[in-house]
């Protein structure tokens, strides 16, 4: 699902955080939003699923303002990757069942958690693992596969791959483009390493300063 | 009753050794609490004074009015000095706090006085008072800890919160566990408080009934009536105003405030 944003503005106190930006992010693409530190882009993250409000301008979820879609119902459309996984206590499908059941979602969550964990890339074992006995490469596969529980169309990440080490950072970008391929989801990702975003990007958006510098195609990002 | 012995305002005067006695080791030991300790002498005696001779009046009128006064100002007085407690504070809270403690000190003294003392008439002061003095008192406290303790586990797992609610929860759902937290670290002084009556300490109640003549083997009866009415007292406060509290962190949208100030937004 395309997402486009139309002058939108966010102040926090006196401080002017987002000024009228307005730009689209493509459907079933990869979206790099890229920046130096304080451009705004987690911001434009958490206005995409409603964690806070634009003061100004409108954002669009398809044809639909996102205002007016039933705010539980966006969060599940468009899920949010944290740059952190925050685990939550228990076992590993305890988290992965976290969403659905929230929905009150009927399934046998035991083989649609096994399904996550082959998606991600982890093997059935670690399913009734205690989540903080996990790696942290592991950890943050399961916080994408709880996310992918709610079955979204849009997904946000957040830094996905600052806490991992080279090696886990590479697997987890193989995963974006597989689930691009497979799922045809539409993806915006926030990362600082211009190597992993021409890597990956079908199309990037560039902040400064909470406001768009450029947007184009990956060759935006070519040194 | 059996009879016991009063104490003259020259027998209280004696009593003023025992204060003689707590500002000597002050002075002695240089604590530097000797003003302190004055004035403290000073205030308990004019304060117990003018509530003994307050109740005097409303005991000796015994009219449900002022009965029911009293308890109001004792209930706004609890209100604020939990409110004051508070390290966050917002303009609702004192209100949340009066609502929270007035409800569930009201629905607890109502079953004691109607149901398991059937006191006559309803708002006889000497059963009303004292057992609404106790029962406020520890709401105040509870409802004192639970608010603390749940702005704090808020402030400190704002990343966890925003993750359940970025995959859907409500405001409600996302701070369960944080409101479960408080609930349990504020109901756990009760908890151990019940363990411990009789063994550690004789609680006033008792000790007074004792003093003024009462046999111990039913003295204790009532103690055992008060221990139960704190417990349903704290609870009831403590899970009333935590549910009204925990909606100031959140919006309608079921979005965490204020968290722009503390996350990581680069």
């Amino acid at each position: 699902m395309e997402i486009r944003l139309e002058g939108v503005s966010l102040s926090l106190g006196e401080k002017e955080v987002l000024e009228d930006l307005t730009f689209t992010f493509p459907s079933r693409k990869i979206s790099i939003l890229w920046g130096p530190s304080g451009a705004g882009k987690s911001t434009v993250l958490r206005l995409l699923n409603r964690l806070v409000d634009p003061s100004e301008g409108k954002i669009y979820l398809g044809e639909k303002e996102i205002g007016l879609w039933p705010v539980l119902k966006l969060r599940q459309q468009v899920g949010m990757i944290s740059q952190l996984p925050y685990l939550f206590a228990g076992t590993v499908l305890d988290n992965l069942s976290y969403g659905p059941k929230l929905r009150g979602v009927k399934t046998d969550f035991e083989s649609r958690g096994r399904e996550l964990l082959a998606m991600v890339g982890l093997e059935e074992e670690l399913l009734f693992r205690p989540s903080g006995q996990l790696s942290v490469g592991q950890q943050q596969r399961v916080n994408i596969a709880r996310t992918l529980a709610n079955d979204p169309q849009v997904l946000l990440l957040d830094e996905p791959t600052s806490a991992l080490d080279e090696r886990a950072s590479g697997q987890v970008l193989a995963l974006l483009g597989e689930l691009r391929e497979r799922l045809g989801l539409t993806m915006i990702m926030v990362t600082h390493s211009k190597e992993q975003a021409r890597e990956i990007a079908d199309h990037v958006v560039m902040l400064r300063e909470g406001r768009l510098e450029a947007q184009g195609g990956g060759e935006l990002l070519e040194p | 009753m059996g009879t016991y012995i009063a104490l003259s305002l020259g027998d209280l005067a004696l009593a003023l050794l025992l204060i003689g006695i707590t500002i000597f080791l002050s002075y002695w030991q240089k604590l530097g609490l000797g003003r302190d300790l004055l004035v403290g002498t000073v205030r308990s005696f004019v304060q117990l004074m003018a509530v003994g001779y307050l109740l005097q009046g409303i005991f000796d009128l015994q009219k449900w009015y002022l009965v029911v006064l009293a308890l109001f100002v004792m209930i706004a007085v609890a209100a604020r000095t939990a409110y004051a407690r508070q390290s966050v504070r917002w303009g609702a809270l004192p209100g949340q706090m009066f609502v929270a403690i007035g409800a569930s000190s009201l629905l607890t003294l109502g079953l004691v006085v109607l149901l398991i003392l059937k006191v006559q008439p309803w708002y006889n002061p000497r059963y009303v008072i004292p057992l609404a003095g106790m029962i406020i008192g520890n709401s105040m406290t509870g409802a004192a800890l639970v608010v603390n303790r749940l702005t704090g586990e808020i402030e400190s797992h704002r990343g966890q919160i925003e993750v359940a609610l970025s995959l859907g929860a409500t405001s409600r759902q996302a701070v369960a566990p944080y409101l479960r937290e408080a609930l349990r670290s504020a109901m756990m002084p009760t908890v151990a408080g019940m363990m411990t009556v009789g063994i550690v300490q004789l609680p006033g109640m008792m000790t007074g009934q004792i003093i003024a003549g009462t046999r111990p083997a039913l003295a204790v009866r009532y103690q055992v009536m008060v221990t139960y009415m704190i417990a349903a007292a704290t609870a009831l406060t403590t899970i009333g105003v935590a549910l009204l509290a925990y909606s100031h962190f959140f919006t309608r949208d079921h979005q965490l405030v204020g968290v722009e100030d503390h996350g990581n937004q680069a």
